[in-house]
């Protein structure tokens, strides 16, 4: 079974006194466990309205089509049901916090996923060992950990922090929503080598990104070109190359 | 006492129904309802006081029937109908008072038992002594004698009365007169108990000591009477925690309490506030209309007040500082939560009056529901206050589009050398935070209860750990249905 399946996605954005302004035209999108597909597309294209729809962010109205995740229909659901269903959003721009240390945060997170399947809450202790071992990996300090969410964090220290979250929470389908942005060179590698060791045979990614550079570090196994609200093109890796020697030009005329 | 029983009884005729006196025949050993001269005289005869006490609250009860109720506070209620309530109750049986939790009634015990804090626990955990306040007067004292052999003087302040007339007669009143306010005369001449804590030169006082307060009684005012003195060198921290059970009349709470700190004493008192704050409308809830006033008195003294309130329909409360002594500091650190219909008034006075005094306070004001809450707080530098400093931080969070904050800071400065420093904010907490958190899987309820924790947090992060525990979920607790 498809981990999540898109079928003639239509959304629009709830834009004020202008009204709902469509920005998903009829997307279609099959992620299988264990494969890594890439959206790239130009700004405005409804790269991030994509993310927002499938996470359940407020603000969207979905027209048309359905989005399946793991056979059951993610639209009937909560946007915190859906998280605690496997569903992980890796923020563009993570949203700081004041006065909640990031520790803290992952640990109520992780107990509501407890909690909504009948678990007891995670040992003070074996969530520390979980939380140190974590990041150490993505080499974040501790004092980060103390940290409030976010607050005065780099951008790279961010989007580590995201990545973290991310490995506590051992969700199924990842969301990336250009996590390349704002980052160098090193951060970018120390990102992409977190999100690599999440790689796993029963788990989806969808890594949506304005840049090829970012696929260098995490290789997709499908490409999607997205324009004015639509997939125009799909192929494998080969594809981001080709988009980054030719530009959106091309695409954005073929969907116009 | 021929006086007493000539007081009774007349208060018995006049009254025609207590035919057989009060001691006898009433459940609940409540005077009648309504203030007059006679109650007052029947409230010193019962706790059988010295003369200068029943003198002193004569004198406040003539005085408040010069005064007006203040309407300045940025709060509307009904008003109070000062005779139909009663003054006066104690539980049965406290002529008899319990030598031991044993001997307590287990019907109040179990009643403690429901609000999480049953006093025989209390009394195994280390640390913590409990006075027990029940409709007025006080019916469990735990560790009193271990605090006595140290020199800690520990009780209700009725005891006191009884075994420190001097200390007591000595600092009543010395910080908040008699004819201070309205509602504080009005508990000058009724005052039924509260706590009365000495801490004698050079002790550090080794327990947090805590007070739990309770309203029971239907229609009875209470009317608390707390005062903590610390002499030279001393410390103190002093906890107190209310909670009242579902209601249908509001009740009246004024209470008064004065703390004294003399030189390089310190004092630490920390309020949970919990009290039934009505229900949706507003209806039931208490109207808590309280005194607090220190006096750093002392070179070096330092009071710190921290409180959160999570309570009562209608509040009306300035923990405040008087800075006499040079170096002395005052220190204000408030929660306040209202929700539904709840209104709150509440900040602080620093009245700077010693040289290189400093002061600092941090109100976080967090409004939900239709409730309205103020901030009103008073800053003032005298002309001998040399060097002085002040730093205010007032932080507000707004949930919702139908709730109300506002910030009133008054700030005099008679002195060209001093200091005050005012920052203030107003926020909401943002969609993109609750989404955030309900991104990680966090429900929306226990979402804003974490985003409004750390909005608090460094006003939490001042209580004593135990409460602080109990604070933050509280915090949760009283934004319940707020969003969605």
């Amino acid at each position: 079974m498809a981990l999540l399946d898109i079928k003639d996605l239509h959304a629009t954005v709830d834009d004020g006194d202008a009204g709902p302004k469509p920005i998903l035209k009829g997307i279609s999108l099959t992620i299988n466990p264990g494969e890594v597909h890439a959206v790239m597309g130009p700004n405005g294209a409804g790269k991030s309205t994509l993310s927002n729809v499938i996470s359940g962010r407020p603000g969207y109205t979905v027209t048309g089509g359905s989005v399946t995740y793991d056979g059951v229909d993610l639209l009937e659901m909560e946007a915190d049901a859906r998280a605690r269903a496997g569903l992980f959003l890796a923020f563009q721009y993570p949203v700081e916090i004041p006065g909640v240390a990031t520790g803290t945060f992952l640990k109520t997170a992780i107990n509501a996923r407890r909690k909504a399947n009948g678990e007891p809450e995670i040992e003070a202790l074996d969530f520390l060992k979980l939380m140190k071992a974590n990041a150490k990996k993505l080499g974040v300090a501790d004092d980060m950990l103390k940290r409030p969410v976010n607050v005065g964090f780099s951008g790279g220290e961010k989007k580590r922090a995201e990545v973290l979250q991310m490995a506590m929470l051992e969700p199924r389908l990842c969301l990336l929503d250009e996590t390349d942005s704002g980052l160098d060179i090193d951060a970018l590698k120390v990102v992409a080598d977190g999100v690599n060791a999440l790689r796993a045979p029963d788990r989806g990614m969808l890594v949506i990104t304005h840049y090829q550079r970012l696929l260098d570090y995490i290789v997709p196994d499908v490409v999607h070109v997205l324009a004015d609200g639509r997939i125009v093109k799909s192929g494998d890796k080969s594809l981001a190359l080709e988009l980054e020697s030719k530009g959106y030009a091309e695409f954005t005329g073929a969907a116009a | 006492m021929a006086a007493t029983q000539d007081t009774i009884d007349r208060i018995a005729e006049a009254s025609g129904t207590y035919k057989y006196g009060f001691v006898t025949d009433i459940e609940s050993d409540k005077a009648p309802k309504g203030l007059s001269e006679d109650i007052v005289r029947f409230i010193s005869a019962k706790k059988n006081e010295p003369e200068w006490m029943l003198d002193w609250r004569l004198k406040a009860y003539r005085h408040w029937l010069t005064m007006k109720e203040p309407d300045w506070a940025k709060v509307g209620y009904p008003a109070i109908d000062y005779q139909d309530a009663y003054y006066y109750a104690a539980p049965k049986s406290r002529d008899d008072a319990p030598k031991s939790l044993d001997e307590v009634d287990p019907e109040l015990l179990r009643t403690y038992e429901k609000l999480g804090i049953p006093l025989k626990e209390q009394e195994m955990l280390a640390g913590v002594a409990v006075d027990a306040v029940f409709d007025s007067v006080s019916v469990a004292t735990t560790y009193k004698k271990k605090l006595e052999e140290m020199g800690v003087i520990f009780c209700s302040i009725s005891e006191a009365t009884q075994r420190f007339p001097e200390l007591v007669q000595k600092y009543i009143g010395s910080v908040v007169p008699y004819s201070d306010n309205f509602f504080a005369t009005l508990n000058s001449a009724v005052f039924t108990d509260g706590s009365f804590v000495y801490v004698p030169k050079g002790l550090r006082c080794p327990m947090e000591l805590s007070t739990y307060f309770r309203i029971n009684e239907q229609n009875t005012g209470q009317f608390e009477r707390t005062l903590i003195i610390a002499d030279e060198g001393a410390y103190v921290s002093y906890l107190e925690g209310c909670t009242a059970p579902q209601r249908d009349d509001n009740q009246l709470h004024a209470a008064v309490v004065e703390l004294i700190a003399m030189d390089d004493a310190e004092i630490k008192y920390s309020t949970v506030q919990n009290w039934y704050p009505g229900d949706e409308t507003g209806k039931g809830g208490i109207y808590n209309f309280v005194t607090k006033r220190a006096a750093c008195r002392g070179r070096n003294s330092k009071v710190m007040w921290t409180q959160v309130e999570t309570g009562s329909a209608v509040t009306w409360k300035y923990p405040s500082c008087i800075l006499q002594g040079d170096n002395s500091v005052g220190e204000f650190y408030s929660v306040a939560i209202t929700n539904n219909a709840q209104q709150a008034d509440t900040g602080t006075k620093m009245i700077h009056i010693g040289k290189k005094t400093r002061s600092r306070i941090i109100s976080k004001g967090i409004s939900a529901g239709r409730a309205d809450q103020t901030y009103r707080g008073l800053v003032r530098m005298m002309p001998k206050a040399e060097g002085a400093r002040n730093y205010t931080q007032c932080d507000s969070l707004l949930i919702g589009d139908t709730c109300g904050a506002h910030t009133v800071p008054y700030i005099e400065s008679r002195n060209p050398s001093a200091q005050v420093e005012h920052e203030a904010t107003t926020s909401r907490i943002s969609d993109d935070q609750l989404f955030y958190c309900l991104q990680r899987g966090i429900p929306e309820e226990d979402a804003v209860a974490l985003i409004v924790n750390g909005f608090c947090k460094e006003v939490l992060q001042t209580l004593p750990m135990e409460f602080a525990v109990e604070a933050q979920k509280l915090v949760g607790i009283s934004l319940e249905g707020s969003v969605g």
